[in-house]
């Protein structure tokens, strides 16, 4: 797969009923000890990608690109797993290694596996041939970007056994297995959930897949987030001790942990303890750090400032997995860019706080000592009083879990199930003294009344499915109308063509976002805004944001709407791309033909950063070729900068402007062209425009020989002025 | 209606207060093992349709098929058997592969047969 092509979905699809996985199991990413990157050392990095987009920063960096140590996850699910994988590539290529798939809405009630590929509702369908077409285009993701990715979903409903058998075949890496998931949030009955669970988890251990539990759940679901930790402590233990039981190894056991509360509460106050008490608690197994949910509104920023907060914490205590939360989740179905957004987010934020460690401690005395010990007292006694009302599924019974009470306090309002109750409640069955199951990775009692076996009772069989794949029996298609087929011959016009169309789940969804400060109340503002997006032509407009900069002098909204027309690629042009010479060819012509500039930012713009880039040597800029730069400062008048290229005799003359309020910068161009002409070395000298905000054509139209403008690198201009100069003598 | 307390941690942590950080990790570790362990037991020795599919599926039948051979070994009541058991066993007696036994049972012959050889009886039919 090369860098500037699409992914041909059609590809991933073809042959998928011959396709197998490249391996089984769990990826950590590979620690480098004082990894050396640019200038720097770090920490607390991994390899770098072969191929991957940096943070915007990174170009003053030598586009350095450090890769923390501890993998980084986001969660795509838009419905339609075909989408979803140009988003896993865009993810990828952003520091994504562990992809996790969120199932569709209603999965963990489906008795048995679903087969095809039907569409999702805030998720996806989770089925064979989805998963299949998903890890095949990661195995050329991964090999793209150099780093293998963690493919991830849920092993949970009433179907655990069979999803973690159908993952275990399909090369799944890690997934979501937690009976208590299912009992408090899906009202799945209780035994049938742990029953069904040592099942799966055997089965997760047999193809080393990492499990995260789901213990995460109680804070987003608890009134009082934070008052939840006790209770966090519990289901951590009951999970992990049950998977250890049967027969999961401890490093291949995550639990997945969130910081509770979010400012305005004092987040670090209440967060910090609860990390400490839970990784001292939990040794030897695995910190799945996971964002704070429970108080994003629409804003993204807010969100995003909170997510940061949470990856300090996991910076200061530990974290092997950094799950990212898209910062849109407060508002709609992640959309691919902010999934993109979160993963930089995470990337900037390990990287500025690489070895915090080395420098900054937590206090283990005062406020922390005696706020960690008190959790964990409280997590104890939560657990001895399980014990005295019966266990764990009497503890239920009685509303126990995701209380509002800090425990010991309660508040009533935990989550009641009965034992008897809830859906597959009846379904549990003894086995039999003759019980068996002729197969690999069974947990518990299990009879061989027939001849003995070396190392599986599938030996009886000749193998199962998990040493012999060539048993699987590969399902298509069942649904003839809801398939991935029918969906990518309705957008067949999109698919490898010219036409495009805004996106941000669906290939040519036509979705915008108008963000829009109205002079007005918040009232006022969503109505007009409404109205704004009507008069653009958006279709369908939805107000998804607003936020009160004033109650009565500005409101904030952000509209969204789709767009009905679609753009030819093929009918546009493009502006010209400056020629670059090399370095020796430029070289050549001014040993041979000494140049001389001068240069300044022009009018009332103290902005030099982007011109002191293209001169100076030690930015890569036009000194090194050996041309004569005179730099007269910031603000320099026009007239004086002429003037200058008088004096010096000066071949080209260098105008940086930033500023473009009004068409300022242009209209300075305009005279220095017409003050150069005045004083009668228009013809002899080259002038050149730079600035971020400048189109060479308007640069050019405003009077300029030619104009630069973002991210301009010194040889282009030194080419632009070996090339005119040649033409000059021409 | 579950139960409603006023926070009384001062008063119940009486007896952990003497605990150093240590032994107070290790009873925490103890009482999660007295809450698990029953939970364990009762995994060990029960099924559940779910589980019987997932061996079914490990010995080579696809999702439809073995759906529909849980449910018709559970009208059988040769769950606790095993739903894999029942097909082995059936393959066993006719001398067939693994999934012509199966694809055969599906068809829904051959249920007498091994019913017979678990000698049980002839439940919900």
């Amino acid at each position: 797969m090369q860098a500037n092509e699409k992914l041909d979905i059609r590809e991933i699809l073809k042959d998928l009923d011959k396709y197998a996985p490249r391996r089984r199991g769990w990826t950590w990413r590979r620690k480098v000890e004082n990894l050396r990157l640019g200038n720097y050392t770090y920490s607390d990095c991994s390899e770098p990608l072969k191929q991957s987009v940096p943070l915007s920063a990174a170009k003053h960096f030598g586009n350095i690109d450090p890769q923390p140590d501890a993998v980084i996850t986001t969660e795509i699910a838009s419905g339609r797993f075909e989408d979803d994988i140009r988003r896993m590539r865009m993810a990828a290529w952003h520091g994504a290694d562990h992809i996790m798939v969120i199932r569709t809405a209603g999965q963990s009630h489906f008795d048995g596996l679903i087969e095809g590929t039907p569409q999702g509702v805030g998720g996806v369908p989770i089925t064979r041939k989805q998963v299949r077409a998903q890890r095949k285009a990661l195995d050329l993701i991964e090999d793209e970007v150099g780093r293998p990715i963690n493919y991830h979903s849920y092993v949970s409903g009433v179907a655990g056994p069979d999803i973690a058998v159908m993952f275990a075949e399909e090369g799944v890496n890690g997934a979501h297995q937690d009976p208590q998931y299912n009992v408090l949030y899906r009202n799945i009955n209780m035994v049938r959930s742990f029953v069904d669970a040592a099942e799966s988890k055997r089965i997760m251990a047999w193809a080393g897949m990492l499990q995260i539990d789901g213990a995460h759940n109680a804070n987003a679901t608890a009134v009082i987030a934070e008052n939840v930790m006790p209770e966090l402590l519990v289901q951590h233990a009951i999970n992990s001790l049950f998977s250890v039981k049967v027969g999961m190894r401890k490093e291949n056991i995550a639990l997945s942990t969130v910081p509770p509360t979010a400012s305005p509460a004092p987040d670090l106050k209440i967060n910090l303890p609860y990390a400490v008490a839970l990784r001292d608690f939990f040794t030897g197994f695995k910190m799945r750090a996971q964002m704070n949910t429970k108080y994003m509104e629409s804003s993204t920023r807010e969100a995003t400032v909170t997510h940061v907060i949470n990856m300090l914490i996991s910076k200061l205590t530990s974290a092997d997995i950094q799950s990212t939360i898209t910062p849109d989740e407060g508002r709609n179905v992640p959309w691919h860019m902010y999934n993109i957004e979160a993963l930089d987010t995470a990337k900037q934020t390990y990287a500025a706080l690489d070895g915090i460690k080395e420098f900054v401690k937590i206090r283990e005395d005062g406020y922390m000592k005696e706020t960690v010990r008190e959790i964990k007292e409280r997590a104890v006694l939560f657990l001895e009083e399980m014990l005295e009302v019966g266990g764990y599924f009497a503890a239920v019974e009685k509303g126990f879990f995701v209380d509002s009470g800090k425990y010991p306090e309660r508040n009533g309002d935990g989550i009641v199930r009965k034992i008897d109750g809830g859906i597959g409640a009846g379904t549990v069955h003894p086995r039999d003294p003759d019980y068996f199951a002729p197969v690999t990775a069974h947990f518990g009692y299990n009879n061989n009344q027939y001849e003995p076996f070396k190392e599986t009772p599938a030996e009886l069989i000749g193998g199962c499915t998990f040493e012999d794949r060539s048993k699987i029996i590969y399902i298509d298609e069942l649904d003839e109308e809801d398939n991935v087929e029918k969906r990518l011959k309705e957008k067949q016009e999109f698919l490898n063509s010219t036409l495009v169309k805004p996106e941000v789940e669906w290939l040519a969804d036509g979705t915008v976002v108008l963000d829009l400060t109205l002079p007005t109340s918040a009232a006022y503002a969503e109505a007009a805004a409404v109205k704004i997006a009507e008069k653009l032509n958006l279709l369908e407009p939805e107000v998804i944001h607003r936020e009160v900069l004033h109650p009565a002098e500005a409101t904030r909204i952000q509209v969204k709407g789709r767009v009905g027309f679609a753009i030819d690629l093929s009918e546009i042009e493009l502006p010209e791309r400056p020629a670059v010479l090399s370095d020796e060819e430029i070289k050549d012509f001014v040993r041979n033909h000494p140049l001389k500039i001068v240069a300044g930012t022009i009018g009332e713009d103290e902005h030099s950063v982007g011109l002191r880039e293209i001169i100076d040597i030690k930015h890569g800029g036009i000194e090194k070729y050996g041309i004569e730069c005179i730099y007269l400062g910031t603000s320099v008048p026009v007239n004086k900068i002429v003037d200058a290229a008088v004096e010096a005799n000066a071949d080209a003359i260098l105008i940086s402007t930033i500023i473009s309020h009004d068409d300022i910068h242009y209209k300075n161009m305009r005279k220095v062209h017409e003050y150069a002409v005045e004083r009668g070395i228009r013809d002899k000298v080259i002038i050149i425009a730079g600035g971020t905000q400048v189109i060479p054509a308007l640069a050019r139209s405003a009077g300029v020989d030619e104009g630069f403008g973002r991210g301009t690198k010194g040889s282009q201009v030194a080419s632009y002025l070996v090339q005119r100069k040649k033409e000059m003598a021409r | 209606m579950p139960e409603k307390r006023i926070d009384d941690f001062q008063e119940r942590r009486k007896h952990l207060q003497s605990l150093s950080d240590e032994e107070l990790k290790n009873y925490f570790w103890e009482l999660a093992e007295k809450v698990v362990e029953p939970l364990v037991e009762i995994a060990r020795t029960h099924t559940t349709p779910a589980i019987e599919r997932s061996v079914l599926l490990r010995m080579g039948f696809s999702s439809l098929e073995a759906k529909a051979l849980v449910e018709k070994t559970l009208q059988r009541g040769l769950l606790g058997k095993g739903a894999g058991h029942v097909v082995f066993r059936y393959a066993r007696l006719t001398g067939k592969t693994i999934r012509a036994a199966g694809l055969e049972l599906l068809e829904g012959g051959g249920w007498d047969e091994v019913a017979k050889s678990f000698e049980v009886e002839h439940a919900g039919q």
